[in-house]
């Protein structure tokens, strides 16, 4: 059971902002933190890791790490924490990075077979692939058996295949292990397949609380489908306007009449919904 | 020609000093620049400012300086002598005093570059595996800044090895305890035995050179083999 209520003040690109957040977490919980750039969930996971300073209290399983006057030190408060990019130690093997958190060979074994690693155990960081050092980073966070696993964006750098390898063995881990697991993911299928439970935050404060498949599913209706892209092109066709618009890898051209040309500009991030068409999926 | 003898004296005090200096800056210069890397204090600038000032001042400044207070009729000095019958100027210990004030720029810079360099997130992951500042400098910090690390070490070395005013001014000219190579050179000079000169002269650019270059090719080396083992 870990209890939180914190509040700190944020000085970020969009201008200052209170970050203030109260939350109870259930032991084994898996929490997927959501929200746009600028938000604070980056600042949220580093107060809760002790890396950063901030006033109000968090007591996990009965230990305070945070109350008035007292902050618990970074090095005693047990966490895993996996960076948005890989903070492996370069002058380390794979196998010695493991060890360095904690002599353990048993576990350092066990680990590195979850995650098909056990032939690159003696490979340096940087002869590795962006994949395999954030799996290595994944094990790493897990050597210390943390009871919070704090995790900012660990695949935001990687491909879509990587990325579903990465969930999997998340999910392996995390019922092996019971480790409770706050996320930080922008990626709807990533939150849906791993979380137990969805925040979104806005501004500092969290402003959805549930599980993922309600909040992800409620927020559009439910027939309708969207797709958020940018505008790239305006072009005058023979009767009407074509908009072009980028949306992942893909251009896509929609028809406007001159009315609704003027409400756009090219450059303008847009959305793109369909309604009550029936979807047809096909295998890539 | 042949009528001078190549004394070795002034060359091995050169390299001891040096190497003691290098050794009691390294320790003083590793924590000072370690934190002046990681602070955010106001004070930052003021310290980087003072530590840098050896670069900048002439060395018959920084020599007066020292010599003043190591000297009896400064508070230090008069400590120093009346506690533990030591005395601080014109002899070995006062150049050792002087060569670290003198040469700690370049020690406490090329570190400080370093640390700065180093990945944030990697420094953090260490203290979250539980690991204290020190645990964390030594283990991970300094193995990853090799090259910084060695320009440090090499170029306080090769600095103090050449230092000359700070020297004179502090040290003197006393044979086996304060005339190093770069007071000799400047002793035959000034009673115009050039071929000493020369002789000692050379033995230093052959020296500095080999030093320099040993770090270039080292830090080369470095950035194109960038796999570590």
């Amino acid at each position: 059971m870990i209890e939180i209520d914190i509040k700190k003040k944020l000085h970020g690109s969009n201008g200052d902002m209170d970050l203030n957040i109260s939350l109870h977490i259930a032991q084994n919980e898996f929490l997927a933190l959501s929200g746009k750039s600028g938000s604070g969930k980056t600042t949220f996971l580093r107060v809760l890791a002790g890396l950063e300073e901030a006033t109000g209290k968090i007591v996990v399983d009965g230990t305070v790490w945070l109350d008035k006057n007292y902050s618990l030190a970074v090095q005693k408060r047990e966490i895993g924490f996996v960076f948005q990019d890989s903070a492996l130690f370069l002058n380390m093997s794979v196998e010695e990075n493991l060890l360095f958190v904690k002599r353990d060979k048993v576990l350092v074994k066990e680990l590195l077979e979850i995650t098909e690693l056990s032939s690159l155990a003696k490979r340096y960081p940087k002869t590795l692939s962006g994949g395999q050092q954030q799996r290595v980073n994944l094990c790493r966070a897990m050597m210390n058996k943390p009871k919070l696993l704090l995790m900012d964006e660990p695949f935001s750098a990687l491909d879509p295949l990587m990325r579903l390898k990465l969930q999997n063995e998340i999910l392996i881990l995390h019922k092996r292990f019971n480790t409770t697991t706050i996320m930080v993911s922008h990626d709807l299928s990533e939150i849906y397949h791993l979380s137990s439970r969805m925040l979104v935050l806005e501004s500092g404060t969290i402003i959805e609380d549930g599980k993922a498949q309600n909040i992800l599913i409620q927020q559009e209706q439910k027939e309708s489908i969207s797709f958020d892209g940018e505008i790239v092109d305006i072009r005058k066709g023979k009767t009407s306007y074509f908009t072009v618009i980028s949306i992942g890898q893909q251009l896509v051209e929609v028809e406007m009449s001159f009315k609704e040309i003027q409400l756009f500009q090219v450059r303008e991030r847009v959305r793109v919904k369909s309604k009550a068409f029936s979807l047809i999926i096909e295998k890539k | 020609m042949n009528s001078f003898t190549l004394e070795l004296a002034p060359f091995l005090l050169s390299f001891k000093l040096a190497t003691i200096t290098t050794i009691i800056l390294f320790m003083l210069s590793v924590p000072l620049a370690w934190y002046l890397s990681q602070t955010t204090s106001r004070l930052k600038p003021y310290l980087e400012a003072l530590t840098a000032l050896p670069i900048v001042l002439p060395p018959s400044v920084l020599g007066f300086y020292i010599l003043w207070t190591l000297s009896q009729n400064s508070v230090i000095g008069a400590f120093f002598y009346e506690n533990f019958d030591i005395e601080l100027v014109f002899n070995f210990k006062g150049l050792v005093i002087a060569s670290c004030f003198y040469s700690l720029p370049f020690m406490v810079q090329p570190l400080q570059n370093g640390f700065e360099s180093l990945n944030k997130n990697m420094i953090e992951a260490s203290y979250i595996s539980g690991k204290t500042q020190l645990q964390t400098i030594i283990k991970v910090a300094l193995p990853n800044i090799k090259p910084a690390l060695l320009t440090a070490l090499i170029v306080t070395f090769a600095h103090t090895v050449g230092e000359f005013g700070v020297v004179l001014m502090v040290g003197g000219s006393i044979p086996e305890e304060t005339k190093v190579a770069s007071v000799a050179i400047y002793e035959f000079v000034e009673v115009m035995d050039y071929d000493s000169a020369h002789l000692y002269s050379g033995i230093m650019l052959l020296l500095s050179f080999i030093v320099l270059l040993s770090v270039y090719i080292f830090n080369h080396h470095q950035k194109f083999n960038r796999v570590y083992r």
